[in-house]
């Protein structure tokens, strides 16, 4: 029951969302706003409740399955990828690592300029 | 005598959805088994080796993947429901957050622009198709919000998961990696690179490093699926694609 309530909340706040993101015609995906909605209830309500705490832990310890069927996709998609395999494969593989150097790097930098002043705030003397 | 038997089976089986729901968690079991035997290598992502077992299992069998997404759409699905689930360890890892507001808002931003911006750019130098360069430029953000971008924005949709996930394991395998040769220790930018540039699948591997890390890949992907849905088609507009 106590993980049934988890899952049952976690789908209602998606519904809210999809349904949101439809009436207003909102550009987001409806269940990231339903994580929106569901983070500012967590605001306010100050705790996680433990149902719900639970599926949340269940179902993203293993978010890499919830790929798998789309991965599988790729068999669908074989012709596409064959024609235009070079632009594909290497954009690809080198988007994502510029990526992921540029932001790790531009989060380095600016979490130094700025959490420092804040964090040493009573050291100022020194 | 046998073999109308076994294709009444065959027959029945390919079109529940109970066959393609049981290969899928069969075959991730199996993939997850692999991966704890190498020590956790990200070589060894359970997603490459499940993919792959999968495909050769259709290919083999000569079944559709129509007919296996029949069963497959219940793993698939379950993608919105951990999408909102994310909300919890982000609101775990708030007061962490607050404290990094001004950097992680500016590390989004960049990452969210350079992800789109480098994938189109690129593929279009290296001769890629309008097409493909809007299949690929959502790629960073995770499977279902990338899917409603590459729509929007004129790609192919179901080719963009494919290149969503394949982001996500390329991701999850070298990130580590880079972060040693960056010489670079905080989980919070380490989480924070791995959430922007490979999302959920960049999460489940942050999540094997440290459940800090986790928070903040989990926060990042959250943050830039938002950022994504955002600022992509007006990118696309002003690159006048």
């Amino acid at each position: 029951m106590n993980f049934l309530n988890g899952i049952t909340l976690l789908l209602v706040y998606q519904l809210v969302g999809e349904v949101t993101v439809r009436l207003l015609s909102l550009p987001i995906p409806g269940p990231v706003l339903g994580m929106v909605m569901l983070f500012l209830t967590l605001m306010i309500r100050g705790a996680t409740p433990e149902p719900l705490e639970n599926a949340s832990s269940a179902l993203l310890s293993h978010l890499s399955l919830l790929f798998v069927p789309a991965g599988v996709g790729m068999m669908s998609h074989f012709g596409r990828i064959a024609d235009e395999w070079l632009p594909i494969t290497l954009a690809l593989f080198l988007s994502t690592i510029i990526t992921m150097v540029a932001t790790a790097g531009i989060m380095q930098v600016t979490s130094r300029w700025f959490a420092r002043p804040e964090n040493a705030g009573g050291q100022r003397d020194e | 005598m046998n073999e109308p038997v076994i294709r009444d089976i065959w027959v029945y089986l390919s079109t529940s959805p109970l066959l393609g729901l049981t290969i899928t968690l069969v075959a991730y079991g199996l993939a997850y088994r692999l991966y704890l035997k190498s020590n956790s290598s990200p070589l060894a992502n359970p997603v490459v080796t499940s993919v792959a077992m999968l495909i050769a299992l259709l290919m083999l069998t000569g079944t559709s993947y129509e007919e296996y997404f029949e069963g497959g759409q219940f793993v698939h699905f379950l993608l919105g429901p951990a999408t909102v689930a994310l909300a919890v360890p982000l609101y775990q890892q708030f007061s962490r957050l607050r404290q990094l507001w001004l950097p992680v808002s500016i590390s989004l931003v960049c990452g969210v622009v350079i992800a789109a911006g480098s994938s189109i750019g690129l593929a279009w130098l290296l001769g890629g198709s309008t097409e493909i360069q809007m299949s690929l430029a959502p790629k960073s953000a995770t499977a279902p919000v990338a899917m409603g971008i590459s729509e929007t924005i004129g790609g192919i949709p179901s080719l963009t998961a494919v290149l969503v996930v394949a982001t996500g394991i390329v991701g999850a395998v070298l990130g580590t990696k880079l972060f040693e040769w960056m010489r670079i220790t905080d989980d919070s930018v380490k989480g924070i690179a791995m959430g922007v540039a490979a999302h959920g699948i960049g999460t489940a591997r942050a999540f094997q490093v440290s459940s800090q890390m986790g928070a903040f890949s989990g926060l990042a992907m959250a943050l830039s699926a938002f950022a994504t849905a955002l600022i992509v088609p007006w990118l696309v507009d002003l690159l006048g694609i």
